[in-house]
């Protein structure tokens, strides 16, 4: 909706669409600079933290699957990975490799569902993919194989593909066998073909010119060939290092008034980035072959600051999870035991994965009977609040000569460049830019 | 004859339940074209105005904003469903239902006095009338395209009410509570998921909700039976339906014993 009176433009959008979640996007411009960007978000707060202080800590996997819809693996893995520090128990490596392939199927089918039926019309100029569809079935419909892909990993090892039922603390229900996992095996095969296609795709698109001098967060696998995924400990491209139990010595949240998610601060920093431009700048070397090569040819550098092309990085990561599925399929000769058990034990443990948007930190306390004394949970889209502020600000400014309906448009890409899960975050985008 | 519009609406909820709908990744485009979705922010920036035919409701009430919102939903829908289990019991977030909210907000948010938010999550039926409930956490696929399909055909939805039993059975699966001694919450849950967790040699939790007539009680004193303290009877009741009268009333019935 634009309104226009002399002096004075206001333009708002009521929903920022094809985002996950709700919130509000302010842009005010005083005698031609952009003088304040807020990024407001109103999802309701559900209180998470709060709900799991005196349940047992068997219970953190599924109910903090349910912050999020669309990323339920991230929550159910950093929440076994605390609870298993807390404990002090560390699962086998088969049972690694295992929750390694579910946390595959999960970015598969997060990044195709961002890549394909959020992101793609932007830069195609649609409304929705259903639109694109009209034009372009075969683009759709390649999107909707590889997300189909995604969700037959996470319906194979965790039962299905939204709030998994197989994963439990110490490890699995039940793991499947090899002829179950051997299924999978020409699914991925097509799916590594359609994702080589999909950064094809996108790397075509147009880009507006466009670089921040991000601080990029990510983790980084102790594990030498590793990509990360369900384990490792925090880099920055600034330098910092830092273990899943310093997370708190290194980053900090601040509530403020137009927001239901907590605002994160990097130590010495202020803001930073989470998700595939602070993976990529800082594990590229740990692609696989396929991932490398497709990144290559795509033209992407050792490090990418343009958050357009994020989505080449995200179709570039879409590669990796499907030949490390594959590897893992490949060498799976089944579980010694499903699960190993794991006694409660009075401490505090850290948990810190990466979820397909980013870092995702989970904290419990205990008592000595098991039960959850204290609960702290990060999402990646709380993190990247004040960078998706920052980009705004500076992009909005080169762009005043716009009318506002292109430069509502170009905004709510631009906010889409974070995949920003705002259930996940707390949630809608709104967008008001008011110009005086 | 113009399509039927479709519009989805989100109220407090994870988004998993909407995403059901984009996950027919085999369907989704020939529901595209039986259907016109109208409203479906997750899914499109384009936005047909109400009247709709048929609506979605996935997410509970938990703000004065929503409360009035759904309000507006049911003027402009003609037929309303809910999906999922947020939207027919209130949802993990009723959970506050039982606790002081103030103290939660305490918890979770620096400065409370930001927050705005009502004393309890409340399903969809308790504010507006609902044409039909379809449960789940997350709802099952099959099921929500044959919700709609039935709205579109103006008919009752064939979803059976009967409980994870009997789809257990269906499935050839050894009972788990019999044979194994795990707590299993089968025999009040509404079925819909295809009895996933004894599959995966879990009990089930209970995530579709009660069932038809579910007797809560007699469950709880068989779950007694093979160890399940009274804590842990309180907690299995007492998770992602706890608002549900049935479960409420028998997750209350331990209370006593477990102070509080």
């Amino acid at each position: 909706m634009t309104h226009k009176s002399t002096g004075d433009r206001i333009l708002t959008v009521d929903t920022l669409a094809r985002v996950e979640g709700e919130g509000s996007m302010r842009v005010q411009v005083r005698a031609g600079t952009v003088t304040d960007v807020e990024l407001a978000i109103y999802e309701p707060p559900r209180f998470f933290e709060a709900l799991l202080r005196g349940r047992s800590y068997l219970e953190p996997p599924d109910i903090t699957a349910r912050i999020c819809g669309i990323c339920p693996v991230a929550y159910q893995m950093s929440a076994c990975q605390a609870l298993e520090a807390a404990c002090e128990v560390t699962v086998p490596e088969d049972i690694r490799l295992l929750r390694r392939l579910l946390y595959c199927g999960e970015w598969i089918e997060s990044h195709a569902l961002h890549v394909y039926l959020l992101h793609a019309p932007d830069f195609l100029g649609y409304e929705s993919a259903i639109d694109l569809a009209r034009d372009h079935r075969e683009v759709v419909e390649q999107g909707l194989r590889l997300k189909k892909a995604g969700n037959t990993i996470m319906s194979v090892v965790g039962g299905r593909s939204i709030h998994p039922v197989n994963v439990r603390v110490g490890g699995f229900y039940r793991t499947p066998s090899r002829d179950e996992l051997s299924m999978l095996l020409p699914v991925l095969t097509e799916a590594l073909a359609d994702a080589v296609a999909t950064v094809k795709l996108v790397s075509g698109f147009d880009f507006p010119d466009f670089e921040q001098p991000y601080e990029y967060v990510s983790l980084r696998s102790a594990y030498e060939e590793e990509y990360p995924l369900e384990s490792g400990s925090l880099v920055s491209t600034g330098g910092l290092s830092f273990t899943a139990a310093e997370f708190d010595d290194y980053i900090t949240e601040e509530h403020v008034a137009r927001s239901n998610a907590l605002h994160a601060r990097l130590r010495g920093v202020d803001a930073y980035v989470v998700g595939p431009l602070a993976r990529y700048a800082l594990n590229a070397d740990r692609l696989g072959p396929v991932a490398r090569a497709a990144a290559a040819d795509a033209g992407l550098g050792p490090v990418c600051r343009n958050p357009f092309r994020s989505i080449v990085v995200r179709a570039v990561e879409i590669v990796y999870a499907c030949e490390e599925a594959l590897r893992i399929v490949q060498g799976w000769h089944g579980a010694a035991v499903p699960a190993v058990p794991v006694p409660p034990r009075a401490g505090v443990g850290h948990g810190v994965t990466e979820a397909p948007r980013g870092v995702c930190y989970h904290r419990y306390e205990l008592d000595a009977e098991g039960t959850v004394l204290d609960a702290r949970i990060v999402p990646p889209t709380s993190q990247n609040q004040r960078s998706i502020e920052a980009d705004l600000l500076r992009f909005v400014q080169a762009r005043l000569h716009l009318d506002d309906h292109q430069l509502t448009h170009d905004c709510e890409q631009a906010i889409r460049n974070y995949d920003p899960c705002i259930s996940c975050a707390t949630h809608f985008l709104d967008l008001t830019v008011e110009r005086s | 004859m113009a399509r039927p519009k479709l519009a989805v609406w989100k109220f407090a909820s994870c988004d998993g339940c909407q995403l059901t709908l984009l996950n027919c990744e085999d369907d989704l485009l020939a529901v595209a074209g039986e259907v016109e979705i109208a409203y479906f922010p997750e899914a499109t920036r384009g936005v047909v105005a109400g009247p709709y035919d048929v609506s979605l409701v996935e997410g509970s009430i938990t703000t004065a904003a929503d409360a009035e919102r759904i309000q507006r939903v049911r003027a402009q829908s003609k037929k309303l469903v809910t999906i999922g289990a947020c939207a027919t019991s209130g949802g993990v977030q009723a959970l506050r239902n039982f606790a002081d909210v103030r103290e939660f907000t305490s918890i979770v948010y620096a400065r409370p006095d930001y927050i705005s938010t009502l004393e309890t999550s409340t399903p969809i039926a308790a504010h507006v009338t609902v044409d039909f409930e379809l449960q789940g956490c997350p709802i099952n696929k099959a099921q929500l395209l044959e919700v709609l399909t039935a709205a579109v055909q103006d008919r009752t939805p064939r979803i059976p009410n009967h409980s994870v039993c009997v789809e257990c059975k269906a499935r050839g699966n050894v009972c788990v509570m019999v044979a194994h001694g795990t707590p299993c919450l089968g025999p009040v849950t509404h079925a819909g998921c295809g009895a996933l967790c004894p599959s995966y040699d879990r009990g089930c939790y209970g995530c579709f909700g009660p069932k038809e007539n579910p007797n809560a009680a007699s469950l709880g004193k068989s779950l007694a039976l093979i160890g399940v303290d009274e804590l842990g009877l309180k907690r299995v009741f007492r998770t992602f339906h706890s608002a549900d009268p049935v479960f409420e009333a028998e997750s209350r019935s331990h209370d006593a014993q477990v102070d509080g």
